[in-house]
């Protein structure tokens, strides 16, 4: 019991551990100072979670009892690593090119954006992966009891099992659910798994020089000990030889959590390329000591022990404990990577495609665009999600008993999830391959499968009955389960195998040729297929309706607000239109819905924008693009679109200044009747006034002082009029020197606030954080407090709420400081947004408190401080942005 | 736009790197074959292959193919590499 | 009794200003300080003169007394319309929907008593 307990204790130290290494990784990211991260040796480490317990334990035990056939789960996967440049390279820059999030996500975006599809793989993927999470469970409360002792105190496992998962599940939900990044990529769990991989390789090599050098004599002695062993006897089977190399490699391009950490974590196409080599030496690594320690443990245990086991039992029965606790680790370290990654992706699929869609419907049409926040449903969705995996995991490790059934479930797995195989690699090669054929080749492949492999597997009698198994179904003979067809005779595995893949890959084929896909789904494919020829087009959005304040409203929900923010303003910088909001063209829409998908995949993002959009996603143009196209055409006609769009933008670009000159001269006439109004306005009381006091002696000292009084606020408000004019007409001409100092940005707003605020009845309140304020800035401190002063002042005069509140947020990135404004009164519409820094106008004509020149000034300041002033939409309160350089630069002057 | 047919005659670096390329796509296929080499093995008889055997020649199979494979495309990085800083491009993603 | 103006416009010290001097010539001076209910506030006070601004909040005094004009009750009222705009197109729009006297701003206190004068006079 004694050992048990310190297990317990170092498996507790070790996940401590693990915690703080995801937690580390996660602060190195998050402060950018993670070069480390992106190193292409973290990413070939992450790969290794295809060795799971089932590796690290399984493999020992399947070299016991069926020799080198235990290779075959390796060298496939060495294959297709090998084989890179033929397919991984092309799913990882689909991946990336396409923000896809999951495999559901990859299926169902190149099938048409089909919600159907990601529904049918995302269920398909759970029902394979859940009996290989429960083998996961079983293989560390296994290992849990071969410390306690056979015999003695009776563990309980089961219990065991459920602190297992219950820790993964926070562990997961920790680290995989910390934020929505548009990315999706979790630093803190990819390294967390990468360390794993150290540990089990590690502990695995250690176990296999104990035995070579420690037990035996060295390698020589090992080649003889394999001769005289049982092994010796193996004989190699051909069918199962060939057939696993094929499933393994499948199997590596169609599991959820390799999917997740090939494509989905991979930070760089080129990682890639050092992975083809380094992830086969890792695997040829692994494998090496299997036979070794398999043949000493046969030799060295007592006949009819679990070879299984061999790895932890022969540390122990020579009396090494501090080995067979590395060795558990390595155990250890295999169950818990698979978990973790496994959960995470499944979780992944199940929140963006099954609660989310219902989540969209449930909360009606607009929902995407007015109620709730959605980064919020994701995320709990998807923790959620992690829990249910795990908790199905353990349902079925408790349900199955954890006996023997579980022993071939990991090439059960294999074999469904290998049923992705014909619709993905036909959706990256096959322009033909269409979303009809994807649901008949899973829907056959998928029957076969659990018809064939996975009911049989639970026991004759369970699912299917002896007389099932022994005269077919419906007592037709031809459909024996492991007779298929009257083809009996081969191993039950291969037979499956064959038959599924097979039929499934003729469905899908014909299916696919009978139909016609839909314009969307030739749009993906064509991005597809020639993923290299042409990177940028993609089912484009006609110029719809959309409004693109609706689509930032909805972006900041799924992006957060400032990444929202910085992917309009570069859109709208690429339209050559100033300020936050792009005109709501194909190109925008397109752009915006990858950034959703890279949150919420590929269909909720279709989903989400054309609700909002409302309109067809293809136009009669890119129908025309499909139609027409050949290799030479779409050369040409790619290189005529960058033609034709730098023509409309130059076209829009002439007509916004043609438009600009004729309202120059209305405005000229304008300005000069709205000075004229501004001017004449104050002197109208001064005159009255002075003539009322000239011309009445009878006024009584209280009148006299009162319109006095009036003449002198007029006066006032006349100087300050002929200041601000005076001022903007120095700033247009650029006839002013700026007073360069060096301040925090604290410093100038609370300066800004002191000054705006003090001497007010109206009571405003301000939220701002100090701490966020702290950067330093070297700019005209003077000119930049006028802004600040004038917007403070806009946000007192003019918000209308019962309690005015001004929230100032502020934030640097690459030497671009922004400051935001926001207060919480009624936005300003649409149409005025831009008008209000024009002269003269008023954001409100009732409370008119100045002559309207303020905003203008403030934007001829920021110009003139290499900066901007502008109008913040989507904030659903009045809301005003400054950005300015960190440090000026004079020359810009 | 794609290099690939807008051009038949190339500079002599980027002519080495695609028959470079030729040969990484190659190479999965020599070792599958390499690999299925066991299915040939006579299964009886004085013939048959000692596990030991077996073991050593799988082995050796998959070490010169890792060896092979870090060679090769590490000499695809650096013509890539070269390739760019000769046009002063920056990094741009390889096509087909 | 006196007779009743009223005063649409919207700076308080003009508003205190023509009300001190028709006042203290007699008049009885009511207020009123925007343009959306202009009408209402014209049908309800039943002046016998109008002196309307040009630029209110709401509306334009051009459309009030377009409206004005186009009602029977108020069709021939006497109005003068006051503007800060001193050009000469402000003064042919006046004309064009009506005004009875039109007047720039500023004016001197006499010039408003005699035009309100000449208005009811005439």
């Amino acid at each position: 019991m004694g050992s048990l307990n310190t297990i317990v204790g170092v498996s507790l130290v070790y996940v401590a551990f693990l915690f703080a290494v995801a937690f580390a990784a996660e602060r190195a990211a998050k402060k950018g100072r993670g070069n480390w991260l992106n190193w292409p040796v973290v990413y070939t480490l992450s790969l290794s979670i295809y060795c799971t317990a089932w590796t690290f334990y399984g493999a020992v035990g399947y070299a016991a009892r069926s020799g080198l056939e235990y290779l075959t789960i390796y060298i496939g996967p060495s294959l297709v690593l090998f084989g890179w440049w033929w397919g991984l390279r092309r799913m990882v820059r689909i991946g990336r090119t396409q923000r896809i999030t999951s495999i559901a996500d990859m299926i169902s975006s190149r099938y048409g954006k089909s919600n159907f599809l990601a529904i049918a793989v995302t269920l398909l993927a759970v029902i394979g992966t859940t009996p290989y999470i429960a083998l996961q469970l079983q293989s560390v409360t296994t290992s849990f009891a071969v410390f306690a002792g056979t015999g003695s105190d009776q563990v309980d496992l089961t219990a065991t099992a459920l602190w297992v998962a219950a820790g993964l599940a926070i562990f997961t939900i920790l680290f995989g659910t910390r934020t929505l990044d548009s990315n999706e990529r979790h630093y803190g769990v990819v390294m967390a798994i990468a360390v794993e991989a150290i540990v089990k390789l590690f502990a695995l090599l250690a176990v296999g020089v104990f035995v070579v050098w420690g037990i035996a004599d060295g390698p020589a002695d090992i080649l003889t000990r394999i001769e005289s062993s049982e092994i010796s006897t193996w004989q190699i089977k051909g069918g199962r030889w060939a057939g696993l190399i094929f499933l393994s490699a499948a199997a590596l391009l169609c599991l959820p959590r390799m999917f997740q950490v090939m494509v989905v974590e991979n930070e760089n196409e080129d990682h890639l390329r050092t992975a083809s080599w380094a992830f086969p030496a890792y695997l040829m690594i692994m494998s090496l000591f299997v036979v070794p320690i398999a043949v000493v443990g046969l030799d060295l245990l007592p006949a009819g022990s679990n070879p299984d086991l061999f790895v932890l039992t022969i540390p122990l029965a020579t009396g090494n404990e501090s080995l067979a606790m590395l060795s558990f680790l390595g155990g250890f370290s295999s169950a818990t990577s698979m978990v973790i990654v496994a959960s995470l992706a499944l979780a992944t699929m199940v929140s963006n495609h099954v609660v989310m869609p219902i989540w969209l419907s449930a909360t009606g049409a607009g929902g995407a665009s007015v109620s709730g926040d959605v980064r919020s449903v994701v995320i709990q969705s998807r923790r959620l999600s992690i829990a249910a995996v795990l908790v199905l995991g353990y349902l079925y490790y408790r349900l199955s008993g954890g006996g023997s059934a579980l022993a071939s479930i990991g090439l059960i797995s294999f074999a469904g999830v290998a049923q992705f195989l014909p619709c993905l690699l036909g959706g990256i090669f096959w322009r033909g391959a269409n979303r009809n054929g994807a649901i008949a080749g899973l829907a056959v492949g998928f029957i076969l499968w659990a018809y064939c492999l996975l009911l049989p597997s639970f026991g004759t009698g369970t699912f299917l009955s002896a007389e099932v198994m022994e005269n077919g179904l419906f007592g037709l003979a031809w459909l024996r389960p492991q007779a298929l067809f009257g083809i009996s005779g081969l191993d039950p595995l291969i037979h499956a195998v064959l038959w599924s893949i097979s039929l499934n890959t003729f469905a899908f084929f014909v299916v696919s040729i009978c139909g016609i896909p839909s314009p969307i789904e030739r749009l993906q494919g064509a991005q597809f297929v020639n993923v290299f020829e042409h990177s940028s087009r993609a089912p484009t959005w006609t110029d719809g309706t959309a409004k693109s304040e609706d689509l930032m409203v909805m972006a900041q929900r799924i992006l957060g607000a400032r990444e929202a923010q910085r992917v309009f303003e570069r859109e709208a910088n690429r339209q050559g239109i100033p300020g936050l909001l792009p005109e709501p063209d194909a190109d925008f829409l397109q752009v915006l819905e990858r950034e959703l998908a890279g949150s919420v995949g590929a269909a909720t993002a279709h989903a989400m924008i054309g609700q909002i959009v409302g309109g067809a996603s293809v136009s009669v143009q890119d129908l025309m693009a499909v139609a027409n196209e050949t290799a030479q055409i779409m050369e040409y006609s790619s290189q005529l679109e960058v033609k034709s769009d730098e023509l409309s933008r130059t076209a829009r670009q002439l007509g916004r200044a043609n438009e600009k000159l004729l309202q120059v001269s209305d405005q000229k006439d304008e300005f000069l009747s709205q000075i004229s109004h501004e001017l004449r306005t104050p002197m109208t009381s001064i005159r009255a006034f002075s003539e009322i006091l000239r011309d009445n002696d009878r006024l009584s000292n209280r009148e006299k002082r009162k319109y006095s009084g009036i003449i002198n606020t007029e006066a006032v408000r006349l100087t300050r009029l002929l200041d601000d004019l005076l001022d903007l007409s120095v700033l247009e001409n650029g006839q002013i020197t700026l007073d360069q100092g060096r301040a925090s940005l604290r410093e100038v707003i609370e300066a800004s606030l002191d000054a705006a605020l003090n001497h007010t009845e109206v009571k405003l309140k301000v939220i701002r954080s100090r701490r966020d304020e702290e950067i330093m800035l070297d700019t005209d401190l003077d000119r930049l407090s006028q802004v600040f002063i004038n917007l403070i002042r806009n946000a007192q005069k003019y918000c209308d709420a019962d309690q005015p509140e001004l929230q100032i947020h502020t934030y640097e990135s690459d030497g671009v400081v922004t400051v935001d404004f926001i207060d919480n009164g009624t936005p300003i519409p649409d149409g005025a947004q831009e008008i209000i820094f024009h002269k003269f106008s008023r954001v409100n004509p009732q409370k008119a408190g100045g002559a309207g020149l303020g905003l203008a000034i403030c934007r001829e300041v920021m110009h003139r401080l290499g900066g901007e002033v502008s109008y913040l939409p989507g904030q659903g309160s009045t809301a005003f942005r400054v950005t300015l350089p960190q440090q000026l630069k004079i020359a810009a002057q | 736009m794609s290099t690939g047919r807008s051009m038949i005659f190339l500079e002599r670096q980027t002519y080495r790197r695609r028959r470079l390329i030729d040969w990484i796509r190659m190479l999965p296929i020599i070792g599958l074959i390499l690999w299925l080499v066991p299915l040939l093995w006579p299964v009886d008889g004085s013939g048959q292959v000692s596990t030991s055997d077996a073991v050593v020649y799988l082995f050796a199979v998959w070490f010169v193919l890792v060896v092979i494979k870090a060679i090769s495309s590490t000499a695809l990085a650096r013509a890539r590499r070269a390739e760019d800083a000769e046009r002063g491009k920056p990094d741009q993603p390889e096509q087909n | 009794m006196s007779k009743r103006v009223l005063l649409i416009e919207d700076e308080p010290n003009i508003i205190e200003a023509i009300s001190f001097i028709l006042s203290r010539a007699g008049w009885d001076v009511v207020t009123h300080s925007n343009g959306h209910d202009a009408i209402e506030a014209v049908q309800n006070r039943q002046p016998d003169v109008v002196i309307l601004d040009v630029m209110l909040p709401g509306r334009s005094g051009y459309e009030i007394l377009t409206d004005l004009r186009a009602q029977d009750e108020t069709a021939s009222l006497p109005v003068l319309m006051l503007t800060a705009r001193g050009q000469t197109k402000d003064r042919e729009m006046a004309e064009r929907v009506g005004a009875s006297l039109f007047m720039t701003k500023p004016f001197s206190n006499g010039e408003v008593l005699d035009a309100v004068n000449q208005l009811v006079g005439a």
